[in-house]
């Protein structure tokens, strides 16, 4: 009973969590929004003193039922086992726990989040490793699949459905996202719970608490005959039925142990009904798995740093031009600006704040429906969200990653907010700009200016018929990038946005 | 898929002769008007019907349906940098057109990126060349001086693999500056007086010009016919251009008169405004097929332009099969317009003008646009929702949310991101180009305007 329980909210958790993730329009996030909001680590970032007591209360009550229904990556995990253990009933035996390799993990990780090292502490955390592998590797499917849809729709003039571009918005991201997933699934395929029990930070925190959780599974050693089917039913590993002991701090209160015992030794009951607890310490008895579980760690590492060496390769552009009726120009693809100051979406306040707060879960990416965000690939802040007009611009009727963003690195914002935060500013580059290059009139960067900030002046001050080029009111510039994305000049624009360090308000 | 189409296109061929024999084996004793039984859209294409003009001038037999190449049909490039012509598609396209009687082909050396001279003088060379009559202009827009103007004749006789050709056109006159282009492209290069001997010389059978401008150039142009002789001269005529003509154009009821008082047969250019005078509102489509119900919209149109006694041939674009036949239909044989016929389309055109569209019929002359806008395309978005009623005035309008998603997705699919009005510059390079005098970039502009507040949701 328990377990069917446990089993339909984890269902349904699930599949809500990845519809957020998969959903473009981002119409799920006004229903099912605060899924992502009652996510451990984006609880804590954002500071959401609600949630964390929460689940807190919730673990010191009934134990990890957080990493069993709540957790989309350990859920994750369960499917997989499920079909991995296809055929075989008892696929499972207790091993100790890795202590040094969990707190080592941890405390690195609370350094790393300390240290506003992003990128460490995305990589770790379990909700975020999820939304990667959801956005990067299922996000796509999806896609492709409305764009089928998108394309019968247009062939019976239907508009129920629209096309949208899937494109790689970050090769390190993409590759650690999948790299996870293989992980995960050589993980949990062989071992159920490895992950959630050896590197999971938040299932380590939830350990300390879980242990002394008021509901906990326990062995009635009367009843026990130790036959060791409940330890090999366990995908959490936890369960010593040699020595009638259950960790607690790893136990994820799946229930599966409940049924499978024939004694009905086991039950799931507040502590104090239980006729006996179990004492003793746990034996440690060395297995392959921590060779498994440092290769792991190891080849995590040298993802993060593979990341920084590898660059998305640009196209080359032919140009032939000639007046003869019909034909399209070619368009040449647009190259990213260096840029000094990375850009963040209004409502993160400032880099810092993105960076100390962001769990580098994608949603923002997901549901940005002008292709401006896409994950940072600098090694600091690798997976976190950054802002590029090379696709589009930061429109100003549009709020959704303020809306979407569970961790408090990106706060809500209103439409009237954006249009008065300075995110960046537009900055002229003369080399570029066609009335100088091509001699023809232009202004279409001033033209699209949401705050006026930028004015055509002639170029040539003596001669006010002379072609116009843009000056900007950098104090006006909110850095929305409709200049940059709309500059007729490529593969360089004329005009780009440099990002703020700290969002100002004008 | 090609076999298919040969086989459909024999059967038809087959069923047309068949039906042919047989009406010709009833047409003793049925009325003249009457057509066999059975739906108009589903019986055979007549293959014997056509109707053909002669003029005591020209000495040729026309059909009244002219096959103008600037619409040939494409496909994407496999090096997948644009377009190329389907050539394939081109040539059942000829093959059929002639089979059903037509036998007049309009191309310019500039039409269809460049390759339409190429691609129909491969369709038609597999042909008697004394099968049909080939058209073809001086389009020296961009290069005035005489040795690109020679250049281009020349190239026009090798890319159309004939040694004559039928009809030579000035191309576009009045665009530009009015009179002094013309006379910069025409008369000081001495291009026109080489011509004229190329007739002399029988290289070219009959000299004429295309128009498209103000009322004073033509009237210059025509003038000149004393001097010249101008065998033919081609305009654009259909029932809203008749007497609502837009931009700088003439009305196209004086330019007929024009011709009629000198007696110069007439060349129909837009006789359905690139499609405008098929893809028109629901309530016309109604209108018109209610009068005649078995009949397309277009064949209204049709019927207009070539009623007029003076017509030599209709031209029309036909990129596809069923436009084709649809227009062989209407002109095997020609039903002219009755008065209340007439009437009827001036009321229709009154109707029409009222939708506030876009004159742009799709010719490409603004094409390519340095700055990669698709500008047919978006013109032709707006226009499809002005017809449809997808451009809603206010977000109080009751189809007001339909509307919007319509336009904005219906935009997407029909013109890419970064070929949008809103990447338009305003360097105005294309207008020179648009025969129709739409200002291009100030409405892109206004498009623009209106998907942002679409966007926006300020309307």
């Amino acid at each position: 009973m328990l377990r069917k329980i446990r089993l339909i909210a984890a269902t349904l958790c699930f599949v809500l969590i990845t519809l957020l993730f998969l959903d473009f329009t981002g119409t799920l996030h006004g229903w099912f929004g605060w899924l992502a909001k009652i996510q451990f680590l984006p609880a804590v970032l954002a500071l959401n003193v609600g949630v964390v007591l929460f689940l807190v209360l919730l673990t010191l009550a009934f134990g990890r039922v957080y990493c069993s229904v709540i957790c989309p990556l350990g859920v994750f995990q369960d499917v997989i086992a499920r079909i991995g253990r296809r055929g075989k009933k008892l696929p499972y035996s207790y091993s100790p726990a890795l202590s040094w390799l969990r707190y080592g993990v941890l405390f690195v990780f609370v350094l790393a989040l300390v240290a506003g090292v992003g990128s460490l502490v995305a990589l770790l955390a379990p909700y975020s490793a999820y939304g990667r592998i959801a956005n990067n590797l299922f996000q796509s499917l999806w896609m492709w699949g409305n764009n089928l849809f998108a394309y019968l729709a247009a062939r019976v003039e239907s508009y129920a459905f629209y096309e949208v571009d899937v494109w790689m918005k970050s090769l390190p991201t993409f590759l650690v996202a999948l790299a996870t997933l293989v992980v995960l699934v050589v993980l949990a395929w062989r071992n159920g719970r490895t992950y959630c029990n050896t590197i999971c930070p938040v299932g380590t925190v939830l350990g300390f608490i879980s242990r002394y959780s008021l509901y906990r599974v326990t062995i009635d050693t009367d009843k026990c005959n130790s036959c060791g089917l409940c330890a090999r039913q366990c995908k959490a590993a936890c369960i010593n039925s040699k020595e009638h002991k259950i960790d607690g701090s790893r136990c994820v209160a799946c229930m599966n142990c409940l049924d499978v015992c024939r004694k009905n030794a086991l039950t799931y009951a507040p502590v104090w009904k239980t006729k006996k607890q179990a004492t003793g310490t746990e034996k440690p008895e060395p297995e392959d798995k921590t060779n498994l579980s440092r290769r792991r760690a190891l080849s995590a590492t040298a993802l993060v740093v593979m990341g920084s060496a590898l660059k998305a390769q640009e196209k080359k552009g032919e140009e032939v031009i000639m007046k003869r009726d019909g034909g399209l120009a070619p368009i040449k693809e647009r190259k990213e600006q260096e840029k000094l100051t990375a850009i963040v979406p209004p409502g993160a306040l400032s880099i810092r704040n993105m960076r100390q707060h962001c769990t580098a879960c994608q949603l923002c990416i997901s549901v940005c429906p002008n292709h401006v965000l896409r994950p940072s690939g600098d090694l600091m802040t690798l997976m976190q969200p950054e802002m590029s007009y090379e696709r589009g611009y930061c429109r100003p009727e549009c709020t959704k990653c303020s809306e979407v963003c569970p961790a408090g690195a990106i706060k809500p914002i209103t439409k009237a907010d954006k249009s008065s935060v300075q995110i960046g500013h537009a900055v002229w580059v003369k080399a570029n700009c066609i009335p100088l290059t091509d001699g023809v009139e232009c202004g279409n960067c001033s033209r699209h200016c949401p705050t006026n900030a930028i004015e055509m002046v002639a170029s040539d001050a003596d001669n006010p018929k002379s072609l116009k080029i843009p000056v900007i009111n950098t104090e006006r510039c909110i850095g929305c990038g409709a200049c940059e994305h709309l500059c007729p000049s490529r593969p360089f624009t004329a005009i780009y946005v440099e990002g703020h360090e700290r969002h100002r308000v004008i | 898929m090609k076999n298919q189409h040969i086989n459909r296109r024999d059967f038809l061929n087959i069923v047309g002769i068949t039906a042919a024999t047989t009406t010709a084996a009833l047409y003793g004793c049925a009325p003249k008007d009457q057509r066999g039984s059975g739906s108009k859209a589903s019986s055979p294409v007549p293959t014997d019907q056509m109707t053909y003009r002669t003029f005591p001038g020209l000495g040729d037999k026309v059909s009244l349906l002219g096959y103008g190449c600037m619409r040939w049909p494409t496909i994407p490039s496999p090096d997948g940098k644009g377009d190329l012509i389907d050539q394939d598609a081109v040539n059942e396209l000829v093959d059929y057109a002639i089979a059903h009687g037509v036998n007049y082909f309009d191309t310019s050396p500039v039409y269809v990126q460049g390759w339409s001279e190429k691609a129909t003088g491969i369709a038609l060379s597999r042909h008697p060349r004394d099968s049909y009559y080939l058209a073809t202009k001086l389009s020296n827009f961009s290069n005035y001086t005489r040795e690109n103007s020679m250049a281009m004749y020349r190239r026009s006789f090798s890319e159309l693999q004939t040694d004559y050709l039928d009809y030579y056109l000035l191309h576009s006159i009045g665009g530009g500056q009015g009179m002094k282009t013309f006379n910069d492209r025409y008369v000081d290069n001495g291009m026109l007086d080489f011509l004229m001997k190329e007739r002399e010389a029988g290289r070219i059978r009959h000299l004429g010009w295309s128009f498209h401008g103000t009322s004073d150039v033509f009237d210059e142009v025509l003038a000149m016919h004393d001097t010249v002789h101008w065998d033919f001269v081609q305009i654009q005529l259909n029932y809203v251009d008749w007497r609502h003509a837009t931009g700088r154009n003439v009305n196209a009821e004086y330019l007929y008169q024009e011709l009629e008082k000198r007696n110069i047969p007439a060349i129909i250019m837009e006789p359905l405004l690139g499609g405008r005078l098929s893809n028109v509102p629901q309530h016309i489509v109604t209108r018109l097929k209610q009068r005649r119900p078995e009949d397309s919209v277009a064949s209204w149109a049709f019927r207009f332009a070539g009623s007029p006694e003076l017509v030599l041939t209709a031209l029309s674009g036909m990129t596809y099969m069923e436009h084709l036949q649809d227009n062989i239909r209407t002109y095997s044989p020609l039903i002219p317009l009755t008065d209340e016929d007439k009437d009827f389309l001036e009321e229709t055109a009154q109707l029409m003008i009222k939708y506030p569209t876009i004159p742009c019929n799709d010719c490409k002359y603004c094409m390519p646009c340095p700055y990669a806008i698709d500008i047919p395309a978006v013109l032709l978005h707006y226009n499809k929702c002005v017809n449809e009623g997808n451009v809603p005035k206010s977000r109080t309008d009751e189809n007001y949310r339909e509307a919007r998603r319509a336009f904005l997705v219906g935009y997407d699919r029909s013109v890419p991101k970064l070929r949008q009005a809103d990447h338009c510059v305003g360097c105005d390079q294309c207008n020179e180009h648009c025969p129709q005098a739409i200002d291009i970039p100030k409405e892109l502009r206004r498009i623009d305007q209106f998907v942002e507040q679409l966007k926006q949701e300020t309307l």
